[in-house]
């Protein structure tokens, strides 16, 4: 197998750890919904977490995608 | 056709070398001047009216200072204050360089492990020496969490150090790859856009939405940056 093709499958495979980020992001952002939906008034407080969290999970997607460009590219 | 990645080049603008050491002025460089130079305007042009009812510019430049404050306030407490010229130096430098990287044809600062690298592992050995310096002794007590049982200490404790020495790499790395791949992507797009002539049409709707992803990405990034080291700086003044 060439090293083109070679780098070109593992970086597909390197993308399949987006799926759980999805998941995780949907989470996060679930639990501010319902959270503010029963409490109204917690808004601004469970709002400020929601934003480090949602940064935080998107960290993770990066971490995967750095992985792929670093086997496609590198 | 150009390489998406060919925009993170550095570039020498000034060629300086000492001792065989390459401390060229680059386009990296000559950013980094732009953004400190926007940072210091922004501020002192917006105070220079110091008006009891700000005006538009000072309202702004006031609202970064109380942003950042209540942030210190709200995440590290009293003993805090000392450190908030370096958390709103590290906002104010890590949002501009954000922001202004990017307007097109432009170089993002923080784009480059090394910055970011040097600016989390600043805020790791301020962090860890602050501590040490702090608590003494007592900060290795920083890795048993109170309340767990002793027996627990020898599985619990290199966990715990894992983890904590893992800070500065997550912190850098997290804005790297934001900044990297944002970046890339919407280069990937506009090669789509160039590619496709008439149709073209299409990637350009999603250019102008994943731009403005980047901008909140941007804001986002430099937010979590900053809550992070007001994290790390609650544990090292109070050991949990």
């Amino acid at each position: 197998m060439s090293v083109e093709a070679a780098k070109l499958i593992g970086a597909g495979l390197a993308v399949i750890g987006l799926a759980g980020v999805g998941v995780g992001i949907g989470n996060v952002f679930s639990a501010f919904i319902t959270s503010v939906a029963r409490n109204p008034a917690a808004q601004a407080t469970v709002g400020t977490m929601t934003w480090v969290g949602f940064a935080l999970v998107e960290a993770v997607a990066l971490y995967a995608l750095l992985i792929a460009f670093l086997i496609l590219f590198g | 056709m150009a390489s998406p990645l060919q925009q993170f080049e550095i570039k020498p603008i000034a060629p300086i070398e000492v001792g065989g050491v390459d401390i060229s002025f680059t386009n990296s460089s000559l950013f980094m001047v732009i953004v400190i130079t926007a940072v210091t305007l922004f501020l002192v042009l917006g105070m220079r009216k110091r008006a009891m009812v700000p005006g538009r510019w000072q309202s702004m430049a006031e609202l970064s200072y109380e942003f950042i404050a209540g942030l210190i306030r709200e995440n590290v407490g009293h003993e805090g204050r000392a450190y908030f010229p370096f958390v709103f130096t590290l906002f104010m430098f890590i949002l501009f360089a954000n922001i202004i990287g990017l307007i097109p044809y432009s170089f993002t600062v923080t784009s480059h492990i090394i910055v970011t690298f040097a600016l989390a592992a600043v805020v790791f050995l301020g962090v860890t020496v602050i501590a040490i310096l702090k608590h003494g002794v007592k900060f290795f007590g920083f890795f048993l969490p109170p309340g767990a049982p002793i027996y627990l200490a020898p599985l619990m404790v290199p966990i715990e150090v894992l983890s904590y020495l893992a800070r500065p790499v997550t912190l850098a790395l997290r804005l790297f790859a934001n900044m990297m791949a944002g970046h890339t992507l919407l280069k990937v797009i506009a090669g789509f856009v160039v590619l496709l002539g008439l149709f073209g049409i299409a990637p350009l709707a999603v250019l102008v939405a994943l731009f403005l992803l980047e901008l909140i990405v941007a804001i986002l990034q430099a937010y979590v940056f900053a809550i992070l080291t007001c994290i790390y700086l609650h544990d090292a003044l109070h050991l949990h």
